[in-house]
């Protein structure tokens, strides 16, 4: 096979991941998408394969196949409330694999380049072993704290921004170092000790990150897999892998983007890490008022009695797994005439469209499962709100209170509805750590319990 | 502690002030009951209801007053020496008595109360707090008349309320104006349009639009600037411009509609006279007025207290016991509405009160105490007005359009930096580099482009499938296998299981999501 040929096959691949990403933007054409997806790989590898097959093709077959049975297996076995983690771990293998190449580059010697191309080179091995180590610890991280391997209360070490500033600075001395290092032996120390700091970097940074921030990490962590990727094409002068991972990158940036905006955070400040560190909450009125209680049989007359239910499911459903009964009470409630609806805020959940894939899994039609933009303007409407495991969303101190730390972040009004009833275990406060006034207000009640249970019980009751 | 419930002496009063529900609710509360023969009678309940409810029934009022401890009532006691009525004498020291008072038109009455040395509890002086709500037996009561107003206008009003095309003819619907949008206002609103009248409704505090909208009518807007909301999410006076705007709407109103409801009062004055006498007659003949406010002299110039009067052809009905005419309803949510209030007297569940007066809603209604007139109350430190959120959330909203302008300034210095950079790049990049920075930056567009239209319903998906993609860098590992050094040729190999890895769970896990996505059939 040509170089021009395999050239057109890398066009061809390009195009195919574009459709593929394109063909997510609708549930009916999204999977066709990702076949486009498949397709595009199988071009890619299949053309790189022809052009420069290597010399042990055996080698390089079974060690993809074995790969490949170990990603088939992860990817059939994972439960849907694990989502985070497996997209999580799944990073970290961008970034370790960009590593790896990055280093393999440098110790190739067969190519021969000179001047500023050598240095061009040599900046982009260096950038794509930094990057690419950031996120391959930076997620795997991510992973333990999903996975509740790690705490995911923000670890704040004293100095932490010193840390970070003193690991940056060394990495540009090390980098300079590493561009006018002789030979490659000279080189690979800076090289080293640089995957080495960055490594720690990654871990650390992602560790100062809380568990409700986590939608921001996993998006950002994305994004980093794609620049590592894009790295690693400019350094092999691969264009199929510079617009591949400038795709995945700018995906990333923007899912980073919208969880930001959604909590209304800026970017810096999540990824510096720690909640409400700088503005304490001490300054929050008081809240009038009392919580009351309901039970589960009161919360399906309400139900039985609604004609427009809207369900807020948050983080508390997926750690329930309360996501099947909740299926099935909305089919008994359509059963009963009741136009039952789901609203979803960006940030429920531990990642970008993680309560869609919940509910999705329940078997709970795409189409009445609508975004914060589509529902707002319905809660008046509403007849009862039933908010499982949710709490930071559906606060009205980000509306109510300008001094909350919560203010201004959008958040869907269910106190608007004419009941609201809240399932909850406690009256713990959210992840931002603010007292939640929805609790108190005189249309919201209670229904204490353990998600999945409560939910059952409801359904037993109608 | 003993509570008694005696039989309504105030002539035409039929409700009573506990039904049997609540006398089994006071129960728990630890509280023994006894209730006067007969008290229930007007409102339909029986002895036998209230014994089977767990009450002890007293034959004779001297003795049910003389051994209870709590007393109540609907209606104040009867205090005219010359009436046989009169409840004066039966008052006794150490006594706690919960019923309607109007403390502020009965000064004379609290003194006597203090004399007795009683605690006397109004339950028309809750305190409008969010958490008074379920005493507050005036929302309750006008909720009742409020219903009650819209039967009594379609028993004098001569036509359907709804409108009909029947084999006969066509039938329009009646047009009903409800003027105020209180509690009242709005249960009359419910129950017209639950009846199928075209309702209207006016007051003079824009923030009950929604509601009044809420309960199926249209709200009229007087195109002036003015804020009709006082304390305690009650009405104020107006301006006199103001005032003659608002006539104009009614005699223009009143020529359309055929029922008009009027529930305006300001607490504490003689009712505002809205429809004068020229209004009122300019009505179709049939036509009927309800004016809940006939007590407090009537919203209609015409009115007279407790009677129904037709002037010329125009029925005007002044009761002013429409909660009285559904006793058996109104005795039920009054009884609801003490049954709350003795819970909050008696936190312990144990049949004893205590009588807190640092806690804001005892300490409201309570207006004698250990021989001390208490009313009024230090105003409430809360309000349940919407103005105050309307102002607490203003100055977020403000700094948003702020935003807005910065951060279109911030794109462009934005987009400043990265032409900036570009051409920085371009100034030192080699050749070779370049053709690659053009694929890169126009691909990082392409994606910007394709990313945003992706559904944030699938943002878990798309973040699988990006990494199933960026496992591209296979491609990578791939080239640097045939490489001469073992070295590489490990690093690419296992750079080459994990992007498989990558690969192959990427696009599976992918594709088990999107299988699961699926429409309603």
């Amino acid at each position: 096979m040509s170089y021009q040929m395999v050239s057109a096959a890398y066009i061809a691949a390009s195009i195919l991941f574009i459709l593929s990403l394109g063909g997510l933007s609708h549930q009916e054409s999204a999977r066709r998408g990702n076949l486009f997806g498949i397709a595009g790989m199988v071009l890619a590898i299949g053309a790189t394969l022809m052009a420069y097959t290597p010399v042990s093709l055996g080698l390089v077959l079974g060690v993809m196949a074995i790969g490949g049975a170990a990603g088939s297996a992860l990817a059939s076995r994972v439960q849907m409330t694990a989502m985070p983690q497996l997209v999580a771990i799944l990073h970290s293998f961008v970034g370790l694999a960009a590593v790896l190449v990055g280093f393999g580059s440098y110790l190739e010697t067969s190519t021969d380049l000179s001047g500023a191309e050598k240095v061009v080179h040599e900046i982009e091995i260096y950038l794509g072993v930094l990057i690419g180590a950031v996120t391959f610890t930076g997620s795997v991280a991510a992973f333990g704290k999903l996975q509740e391997l790690l705490s995911s209360k923000p670890l704040t070490l004293p100095g932490r921004h010193l840390i970070n500033l003193a690991i940056g600075l060394v990495c540009v001395w090390l980098g300079a170092e590493f561009i006018t290092a002789p030979t490659v032996q000279d080189g690979m120390t800076p090289l080293l000790i640089m995957t080495a700091l960055a490594l720690i970097f990654g871990l650390h940074m992602v560790l100062a990150i809380g568990g409700a921030d986590m939608p921001v990490v996993i998006s950002m962590l994305n994004s980093y897999s794609g620049w590592a990727a894009a790295a690693t094409g400019f350094m092999l002068a691969n264009d199929l892998l510079i617009v591949t991972g400038a795709l995945v990158g700018s995906s990333g940036a923007i899912l980073s983007y919208i969880m930001c905006r959604a909590m209304n955070r800026k970017f810096l400040s999540v990824i510096l890490g720690g909640f409400g560190s700088a503005g304490g909450s001490s300054s929050m009125p008081e809240i009038e008022g009392e919580a009351v209680a309901v039970s589960a049989d009161e919360t399906a007359q309400l139900l039985a009695d609604a004609r427009k239910v809207v369900i807020v499911p948050g983080y508390g459903m997926a750690v329930a797994h309360a996501q099947h009964p909740v299926s099935e009470l909305i089919k008994k409630l359509k059963s009963l005439g009741v136009d039952a609806r789901f609203a979803i805020h960006p940030v429920a959940g531990r990642m970008p469209g993680h309560m869609n894939v919940l509910l999705a899994e329940a078997r709970v039609p795409y189409d009445i499962v609508l975004e914060m933009d589509e529902i707002n303007e319905d809660f008046p409407e509403t007849d009862v709100v039933l908010v499982i495991g949710a709490n930071d969303i559906v606060n009205p101190a980000a509306q109510e209170v300008p001094e909350s730390p919560i203010a201004g972040m959008p958040v869907l009004e269910v106190w608007k509805a004419k009941t609201t009833v809240v399932l909850k275990r406690s009256m713990a406060t959210g992840y931002a750590g603010v007292d939640n006034p929805l609790f108190y207000k005189e249309n919201t009640r209670m229904l204490f319990g353990d998600a999945k249970s409560s939910i059952t019980e409801v359904l037993a009751g109608l | 502690m003993i509570i008694g419930i005696p039989r309504e002496r105030t002539p035409g009063e039929k409700r009573v002030a506990l039904a049997p529900n609540a006398i089994a609710a006071a129960q728990k509360l630890g509280f023994s009951l006894q209730v006067e023969t007969g008290a229930g009678a007007a409102a339909g309940f029986s002895d036998a209801d209230y014994i089977n409810s767990g009450a002890q029934i007293v034959d004779s009022r001297e003795t049910l007053w003389a051994s209870s401890d709590i007393v109540i009532k609907i209606r104040a006691p009867i205090f005219e020496a010359e009436n046989p009525e009169s409840e004066a004498a039966l008052l006794r020291a150490g006594q706690t008595l919960i019923c309607l008072i109007a403390p502020g038109q009965n000064p004379e009455m609290l003194q006597a109360f203090s004399n007795h040395g009683l605690t006397a509890m109004a339950m028309d002086a809750v305190p409008r707090i969010s958490r008074a709500q379920k005493l507050d037996t005036l929302s309750s009561m006008a909720n009742v008349a409020g219903y009650r107003a819209v039967v009594e206008a379609a028993n004098h009003f001569g036509r359907f309320f709804t409108g009909q095309v029947t084999a006969a003819g066509k039938v329009p619907p009646a047009k009903v104006l409800v003027i105020g949008a209180g509690v009242a206002g709005l249960a009359a609103i419910g129950a017209a349009a639950a009846m199928g009248a075209v309702v209207r409704s006016f007051d003079t505090r824009p923030e009950v639009k929604e509601q009044v909208e809420s309960m199926g009518a249209e709200f009229l807007m007087l195109e002036f600037e003015e804020e009709g909301s006082g304390e305690g999410g009650y009405a104020k006076v107006m301006s006199e411009e103001f005032i003659a705007a608002e006539m104009a709407l009614f005699a223009e109103q009143a020529r359309d509609v055929d029922i008009i409801i009027t529930t305006a009062l300001i607490p504490g004055r003689p009712a505002p006279k809205l429809i004068t006498a020229e209004t009122a007659r300019l009505m179709k003949a049939g036509s009927v007025i309800v004016d809940l406010a006939a007590e407090q002299g009537g919203n209609c110039e015409l009115t007279k207290p407790g009677e129904v009067i037709v002037d010329n052809g125009v029925t005007v009905i002044g009761f002013t016991d429409l909660a009285s005419r559904m006793a058996a309803q109104s005795s039920t949510l009054f009884g609801n509405n003490v049954v709350h209030l003795l819970s909050d007297l008696s936190p312990e569940k144990n049949g004893e009160i205590i009588v807190d007066m640092e806690d804001e809603v005892i300490r409201g209604l309570t207006v004698v105490h250990e021989k001390e007139i208490t009313w009024p109350p230090p105003a409430p430190t809360l309000t349940a007005a919407p103005p105050a959120s309307a102002a607490a959330s203003a100055p977020v909203s403000v700094p948003a359009s702020e935003e807005v302008e910065k951060s279109t300034t911030g794109t462009f210095i934005g987009l400043g930096i990265v032409v900036a950079a570009i051409l920085g790049v371009g100034a030192v990049a080699p050749d070779s580099f370049m053709g690659h920075f053009t694929v890169f930056v126009l691909a990082i567009f392409v994606g910007w482009q394709v990313i945003w239209n992706v559904t944030p319903a699938l943002h878990t998906p798309l973040m699988s499938v990006t990494n199933a993609i960026s496992g591209i860098i296979v491609v990578g590992a791939l080239l640097q296998m045939s490489s001469t050094s073992t070295a590489v040729t490990v690093l690419a190999a296992i750079a080459l299981f994990v992007a498989s890895i990558n690969i192959f769970g990427g696009f599976w896990v992918t594709q088990r999501m999107l299988r699961m996505f699926r429409k309603d059939l």
